[in-house]
């Protein structure tokens, strides 16, 4: 059997008095696109900021490849780290940067590459992503589909092998936001990372992604692929897909 | 009632310590990566031109003004005692050891701390801080150790720029305006401050500079920890950044006065 690329074993996380996750056990293989749902504050972003460490567990492990995170040397997790991106909500792009600038930002901080070639690189992600004649502007003076896909760029730009999309489509236009699924499955396909997204775009995240767990009252509900998630007796599962309250 | 007290007083004081705690490591890590290669050449430049050069207008004002009063009220006490020709001393000796420095560093934490302390703030609340450290970027050394060099570099220029200034709105409103021999003015200047005198200031400026720097960066990092969240959390951050930082110029003045006289 596969060993899971990175694996929840029993993971609980509270803020003050509210306990948001309450042992979660959830699997993710590499290569793959996983699509965490759920409703509105269920905790499906701190869920995903604990693999990426911006939040650690009260209990419970996270298991890469098997090993424990914690038990890693720091030189691993570093280079965990290295490999892991994140594409936030809200973008958190820099204002007072242009596009350009926040895109080129992690390779010229981290020194990747050599400045010309940071440039064709981000050149091509601008190019790519159909940013082209904005990448002297501010993300204030773009709308709010443009601000998604520099996050995009930016996510992307450092050849990630995991990447971590955090409602990756919000607030855009129906076309936008299958333009958003289109380019993360290409991407996913052209560079073979491996991807978890946590999404609201139901059904259509479901085109795109190869695993799907639904997290609700702090565990989850349901693991599995497509086909499974759409044959689901779980009345949960099948009242969330429908848009009604179970 | 008096365990309720001691409770309350218990937590106020974790609260202190812990603060202490995360301010000290805040400014050893900014600290530490300034000896961190690269050298960080970009923003330094940036941060100096906005801590220093754009403190430029508001500095001379200030020092022009300070200078002016300090000659007025020299005047009007000295002639009692028939020593106004003493003036230019005691107007370049009180802007020199006291007020250059000091009243430079509360202008600059006005314009420039408060600004850093809310950039950074709404930073934190926009997510752009743990943005960078997705990025792998190091957000203390990326925020906070160019505005600690930069600073570090403008305070005691803007200090020296006031002293100057200051001296010359001093001979304004004596010499000028109230008819003190110009000549005696700026040769009790020359003859009764000491190079002692001006390395003090500069301490001072020096000693300023980190403070300031340290509270308003530290205030604006920390903001998701201050009573309140999203604008109002920013707003009180720079609040606090500014009025801790006057007052912590106080205290340091004191407590460098009291090593150097």
């Amino acid at each position: 059997m596969t060993v899971p690329f990175i694996q929840f074993v029993n993971i609980r996380k509270s803020f003050e008095t509210q306990e948001v996750l309450k042992g979660i056990h959830l699997s993710i293989y590499s290569g793959e696109i996983t699509t965490i749902i759920g409703k509105s504050g269920t905790g499906k972003s701190v869920l995903l900021k604990h693999i990426i460490g911006l939040i650690h567990p009260d209990s419970g492990q996270i298991l890469i490849n098997g090993e424990s995170l914690h038990q890693l040397s720091a030189e691993k997790i570093k280079a965990f780290q290295k490999e892991l991106s994140y594409m936030f909500q809200d973008n958190a792009l820099f204002d007072s940067m242009t596009i350009y600038e926040n895109i080129a930002l992690p390779l010229l901080e981290n020194r990747y590459y050599p400045k010309n070639q940071v440039r064709d690189k981000v050149m091509n992600h601008i190019r790519e992503l159909g940013l082209l004649g904005s990448e002297e502007k501010f993300p204030a003076q773009v709308s709010g589909g443009m601000r998604k896909r520099v996050a995009l760029a930016r996510a992307l730009i450092t050849d990630p092998k995991i990447v971590l999309f955090d409602e990756p489509t919000t607030g855009l236009d129906p076309i936008r936001k299958k333009n958003v699924h289109t380019m993360i499955k290409e991407y996913q396909e052209k560079f073979e990372f491996t991807a978890v997204i946590v999404s609201h775009d139901i059904p259509d995240i479901f085109n795109i992604s190869q695993r799907i767990a639904m997290l609700d009252e702090g565990i989850i509900q349901f693991e599995g692929s497509k086909k499974d998630v759409l044959d689901s007796q779980s009345l949960i599962v099948n009242a969330f897909i429908k848009g009604e309250e179970a | 009632m008096f365990t309720k007290f001691l409770e309350k007083t218990g937590e106020v004081t974790i609260r202190f310590l812990k603060s202490c705690g995360r301010l000290f490591l805040f400014f050893i890590t900014g600290l530490i990566n300034i000896f961190i290669l690269p050298v960080q050449f970009g923003k330094i430049l940036d941060h100096t031109w906005f801590i220093g050069a754009k403190s430029f207008f508001v500095i001379v004002l200030t020092a022009v003004f300070t200078g002016m009063v300090l000659g007025l009220q020299g005047y009007y006490s000295l002639v009692k005692f028939g020593s106004e020709a003493g003036l230019g001393a005691a107007v370049a000796m009180t802007l020199i050891r006291e007020l250059g420095p000091v009243l430079t560093a509360i202008m600059v934490t006005a314009r420039a701390g408060s600004a850093m302390a809310a950039e950074i703030g709404v930073m934190r609340i926009s997510e752009q801080i743990d943005a960078l450290k997705t990025m792998h970027i190091n957000p203390v050394r990326f925020l906070f150790t160019p505005r600690l060099i930069a600073s570090v570099i403008s305070f005691p220029l803007l200090t020296a720029l006031f002293n100057v200034i200051g001296i010359l709105g001093g001979y304004f409103s004596g010499s000028v305006l109230l008819g003190i021999n110009q000549y005696d003015y700026m040769d009790t200047v020359i003859k009764n401050v000491s190079i002692e005198d001006i390395n003090g200031g500069f301490l001072k400026s020096f000693i300023f500079s980190v403070v300031v720097t340290t509270i308003c960066c530290y205030r604006g990092y920390y903001t998701h920890l201050s009573s309140g969240f999203g604008a109002r959390g920013v707003s009180l951050s720079t609040t606090n950044a500014v009025v801790q930082s006057c007052v912590f110029i106080l205290i340091f003045d004191y407590i460098i006065t009291f090593f150097l006289v």
